[in-house]
């Protein structure tokens, strides 16, 4: 089968993985759609879709089939050829990141077979087109000519925006750690002894065990969020202040396929996130090989894990994908959306400085560990660490000097208006 | 050669959309189209950094913010363009033919013999591009820091109302 | 395993790259001073976020104590070699520093008396000392480089400031005009450069204006074109960037709208950068090797029109003026192009022709036009600010002191005999002579005389009654203006008292 691969010109050999992996993403939004509103509603304590087949699990092709044959209206002032265009703008990106990720191991039999196209600059092209999924919400936004259709499109710019920043510094940080911009270059890195440290050579090296790749994680996590539009970042759909947003003026099919970019897109992210911090394929932070080496009674064991790890990476990395679309769901399950300031001085003020001061600290690190090795990596981030926090403390105390960070909060919240005195029923009168 | 030519067709059909549609929304999503093919044309110039940080730059933030200002301000729609239309329009389209001509007519026919249009392998990838970045351009790349550094400084004492 | 470093490296591109990209050559003191001007802005910043509110004189104190050092580590480098680093991008030999040596000294002219005039406009934001200071850098950059790369982004540098600088009286729509006109044509005039110099890179596939120079070639016709489109956009960048006729539409609405002190710097210090690039690109696109044609037999035709055009109509023009700033706009536009007729004599016969005059007229060109518009400056008072020349009126009763100064400063740029303007235009009258541009020494001395008239209508300005005329009180004068017009006037003959032992010192020999 390999082989017979191999022979193919460059072109059939894409089709080939693109038919593997990519058509799948399409199949596997309606059951993401299931398993958001049976989550969701085990989360909120309600039962959910259940009729329609087992469990519901039929429930969303019922809805695909209703949207179907739905009427289509297009309003008669809207910019006609935008409109139409618009909600293909939307799937695009999700689909062309998918080319990128590595669904399983980039050596050995399966190594021909994913990703579909091994750019070398794989990173940058997930962030290049990624910055692509605004359009379809602001084209769609403007087109529909419709005030609060714009609103969401405009929404949406500012916040994407934004938040690419963040998500650029957070992820260029992982670049630097692995020196490589190729995602299978990323597991690879990931799949070194843990720490850098020899003697713990069983444990893999995943960037969401190391420090600063755990605050670039939480960053990425974030920004990547708010990239998809869901909540607490979903302003631009806000249902309660301007009716669904983009999408007020869509119906039917084309509804339909803003509905289906929003879910792959989501899927995507949760692959990116995967393959940049969590390991990729890899089914357990555990390197099999190293463990049958070094404890023979283990042996057979870590054989068989190895080669199970191995021969069924896709369906970790899926695995790994559903954690991540279950984070979102949980998120939605959970917060509320955030204030349109609140919602830019998270970006600006928050993430933004946290990841850039991360940065400096990966740069140090991978510096120390360049000259002394994993010790002096330890000491030259401690060493960034303080430098950030010195530079900080030093901000801090300007703005605190020259007045103006102070004034400024006290003027926009009045302490005293904003506390609520609890009243505790058991005691009498009591406030706590 | 055929890549090249569909792409060049597109970008040129889109360059032509920019400057000939009434509206700016669809003028700007030309420019948007244009831009992005631009990127597949130094795709195929073996510059894929290059190509990329088109994508990055160009398309994913600077027409985001272009067509966010046009959609805030809400320019009008085609009458805006009939008010202009007057003769300094029609000179201005005559000089700028003019001037497209002359530099086709001199400069077109001498491209064509020198046809190895793309890089070494490996010369736009982003270990070249840092390596470069970092020896023989570093005087540049720090200055650059500077000029960013001054617009972001200009911006916020220009844009606040209050410092 | 799996091999990282094959994949990444494959081909053994990381040693390739390594051999095709060594290294440059890093010469830290002949960046010193740019990077000083910089740092200084950059901690003149953070001194603005820590002073006490309003009050500028720590930033003030900081800026010229920087711009002090990076003078002196300019003129510690007057016996170094010549000598190119950082991969071409940094050249220093005797233009370059001499004139980064001007470029900080016009820097801190202009700071000194920044102050009162800011205070007396209410705009006393203290990021106006950072900015100006990075735009100095820019100017800084493009006399520092032969590089095309390096003179583009300094230019951007020292332009990006100036839009900023121009547009920083917020309260003042005319203020705001000056930003965004200059802003637009600028940009304008910076895709044409950009757009030249990609020809030029195009046609000769180098950056390096000693490269260009080497590689003309007028027999390939394809080569020739490119080269003379490049060239003919370039020209047609730096020319707005000098004000030169006709591209400049724009400076006197700029000049007259800006802050007075903007507008000294712009007329000062954006000029010495302007016309140091043009005198280096110019210089380096004059070929006399033996191929048919020289380079220069292409564009100095279009440069001999726009100097006798630059000159006759800045002076014409002016003459019909009513406001201080708008005149004094046109002169500094006539004065680009007494400079421009310098520099096209030493680019016609370099061998007879030196930096000298170029530099001489350039140093005496910014201590008077920087000391008329600092006396200028003592219109503003309370926010507002009037330029007409009737708002001078009354001023030699107000301020004795700056009247006498103006009258210097105007004696310059008229061009009497004991003051450095008159050595100056004589220096270029010779230089013309000498490098067989009869012509226009004529235009250059006819239009000395036709200036007089209106810059003597500055001086009686200032010295007619205030009577019956809008009369805004002049603010006060302050130490950092005193000390501006003291320095100014004071050079003005200085420079020609101590003229041999200045230009030994400058730029080797008269």
């Amino acid at each position: 089968m390999t082989d017979w691969l191999i022979q193919q010109s460059p072109a059939i050999q894409a089709t080939v993985r693109v038919l593997v992996f990519v058509l799948p993403l399409l199949l596997l939004v309606p059951g993401l759609i299931w398993w958001e509103r049976r989550l969701l509603s085990w989360m909120q304590d309600r039962i959910g879709p259940n009729r329609v087949g087992p469990f519901g699990l039929l429930q969303p092709i019922a809805d695909g089939v209703k949207l179907f044959f739905k009427e289509d209206i297009t309003p008669s002032t809207v910019d006609r050829a935008i409109y139409f265009v618009a909600p293909a703008v939307a799937l695009f990106p999700a689909f062309a990141i998918g080319g990128t990720l590595p669904w399983g191991p980039h050596y050995g039999p399966l190594m021909h077979w994913t990703p579909i196209a091994n750019v070398n600059i794989g990173i940058l092209y997930v962030l290049a087109i990624s910055s692509l999924g605004v359009y379809g919400v602001v084209l769609s936004g403007y087109a529909s000519n419709n005030k609060y259709s714009l609103l969401g499109g405009l929404r949406s710019s500012a916040q994407l925006i934004s938040y690419e920043l963040a998500m650029g510094v957070s992820l260029a940080c992982m670049v630097m750690a692995t020196g490589s911009l190729k995602m299978t270059d990323m597991i690879a890195a990931q799949m070194e002894p843990l720490w850098g440290i020899q003697s713990l050579g069983w444990l893999q090296n995943w960037f969401l065990f190391t420090p600063f790749g755990l605050i670039s994680a939480v960053v990425f996590l974030i920004c990547m969020v708010a990239e998809t539009n869901r909540t607490p970042f979903d302003l631009p759909e806000a249902e309660n202040e301007i009716i669904a947003g983009y999408h007020t003026e869509y119906s039917s099919m084309k509804f339909a396929v803003f509905f289906m970019g929003e879910y792959a897109t989501m899927f995507v992210f949760s692959g990116v996130f995967a393959t940049v911090f969590l390991g990729g394929w890899n089914l357990l932070p555990i390197n099999w090989d190293v463990v049958a080496a070094q404890v023979p009674a283990l042996a057979g064991i870590a054989r068989a894990m190895d080669g199970l790890t191995y021969w069924l990476a896709p369906i970790w990395f899926l695995g790994k994908c559903a954690t991540g679309i279950t984070f979102y769901i949980w998120l939605r399950a959970t917060l509320p959306r955030l204030r349109y300031d609140q919602l830019m001085s998270l970006g600006w003020k928050s993430l933004l400085p946290l990841a850039v001061a991360n940065f400096i600290v990966v740069a140090i690190w991978i510096m120390g560990t360049k000259l002394y090795g994993p010790g002096g990596g330890w000491a030259g981030g401690l060493l960034g660490l303080a430098i950030v926090y010195a530079l900080y403390l030093n901000f801090v105390s300007a703005t605190r000097k020259s007045g103006w960070g102070a004034k400024d909060r006290l003027a926009m919240v009045d302490k005293s208006a904003r506390t609520i005195d609890l009243v505790d029923p058991n005691v009498a009168g009591g406030t706590r | 050669m055929t890549t090249f030519t569909v792409l060049a067709i597109v970008a040129v059909l889109a360059a032509l959309g920019v400057v000939l549609f009434s509206s700016p929304v669809r003028s700007a999503i030309c420019l948007v189209v244009n831009f992005f093919v631009l990127a597949f044309v130094y795709f195929i110039l073996n510059a894929e950094l290059l190509g990329i940080t088109q994508i990055i730059v160009y398309t994913g933030a600077i027409m985001v913010l272009f067509l966010f200002v046009i959609m805030l301000l809400n320019l009008g729609g085609p009458q805006a363009w009939k008010e202009r239309r007057e003769f300094r329009t029609v000179l201005g389209f005559g000089f700028g033919a003019a001037l497209a001509g002359v530099i086709a007519s001199q400069l077109i026919t001498h491209f064509r013999e020198h046809s190895r249009p793309f890089a070494d392998d490996g010369y736009g990838s982003p270990q070249a591009i840092g390596r470069v970045l970092f020896t023989q351009y570093v005087w540049p790349f720090e200055v650059a820091s500077v000029l960013l550094l001054v617009g972001i400084v200009g911006s916020i004492l220009l844009a606040k109302r209050k410092l | 395993m799996y091999n990282l470093l094959a994949q990444t490296d494959g081909n053994g591109l990381a040693k390739r790259l390594a051999e095709a990209f060594p290294p440059p050559t890093i010469d830290w003191p002949s960046i010193l001073p740019i990077a000083l001007v910089v740092c200084t802005g950059i901690v003149a910043l953070i001194v603005e976020m820590l002073r006490p509110r309003q009050n500028n004189n720590a930033i003030i104190g900081f800026s010229l104590v920087g711009l002090f050092f990076a003078g002196l580590s300019l003129t510690s480098q007057f016996a170094s070699p010549d000598l190119e680093s950082f991969g071409g991008m940094v050249l220093r030999d005797r233009f370059s520093l001499t004139i980064q040596l001007l470029v900080v000294m016009v820097t801190g002219l202009t700071i000194l008396f920044s102050d009162g005039y800011l205070r007396a406009k209410r705009i006393p934001f203290g990021e106006f000392y950072p900015l100006v200071l990075w735009s100095a850098s820019g100017a800084m950059m493009m006399a520092s480089s032969k590089n095309l790369l390096m003179i583009f982004l300094g230019i951007e540098v020292l332009s990006i400031s100036l839009y900023v600088l121009a547009g920083m009286s917020k309260t003042e729509t005319k203020s705001e005009e000056s930003a965004l006109k200059y802003f637009l044509l600028g940009a304008f005039a910076s895709a044409f450069l950009l757009y030249g110099i990609a020809f030029m890179y195009g046609a000769t596939g180098s950056l390096h204006l000693d490269a260009i120079r080497s590689a003309w070639n007028p027999n390939d016709e394809a080569f020739r074109n490119m080269m003379l489109f490049g060239m003919g956009l370039m020209l047609f960048g730096l020319a707005f960037k000098a004000a030169f006729v006709p591209f400049h539409q724009w400076t006197p609405d700029v000049y007259q709208g800006a802050p007075t002190n903007v507008t000294a710097f712009m007329a000062a210090g954006s000029k010495i950068g302007a016309m140091a690039a043009l005198w280096r690109l110019l210089s380096a696109s004059t070929t006399n090797v033996d191929l048919g044609a020289t380079f220069q037999s292409y564009w100095m035709p279009a440069l001999f029109w726009i100097a006798i055009l630059t000159m006759t109509v800045g002076n014409l023009v002016a003459l019909v003026q009513k406001d201080v700033k708008r005149t004094l706009g046109y002169s500094s536009i006539a004065h680009a192009g007494y400079i421009l007729v310098g520099i096209l004599a030493h680019v016609n016969n370099p061998e007879k022709v030196g930096i000298g005059t170029t530099v001489f007229y350039l140093l005496s060109y910014s201590l008077m036009t920087i000391g008329a518009f600092a006396v200028v400056s003592l219109t503003a008072k309370n926010g507002k600010e009037g330029t007409r020349f009737e708002d001078l009126h009354g001023l030699w009763k107000r301020s004795p002191f700056a009247v006498g100064c103006l009258i210097v400063f105007v004696a310059s740029l008229i061009g009497i005999p004991p003051t450095s303007g008159f050595f100056g235009k004589l220096m270029i009258f010779n230089d013309a002579l000498a490098s067989d541009l009869m012509p226009l020494a004529i235009v250059l001395a006819v239009n000395s005389v036709l200036s007089v008239y209106y810059y003597v209508g500055i001086a009686k300005a200032a010295f007619v009654d205030a009577e019956g005329a809008r009369t805004p009180e002049s603010a006060p004068m302050n130490l950092g203006l005193a000390a501006t017009c003291l320095l100014c006037a004071g050079g003005i003959f200085a420079v020609v008292i101590l003229f041999n032992p200045l230009m030994n010192w400058l730029v080797g020999a008269p």
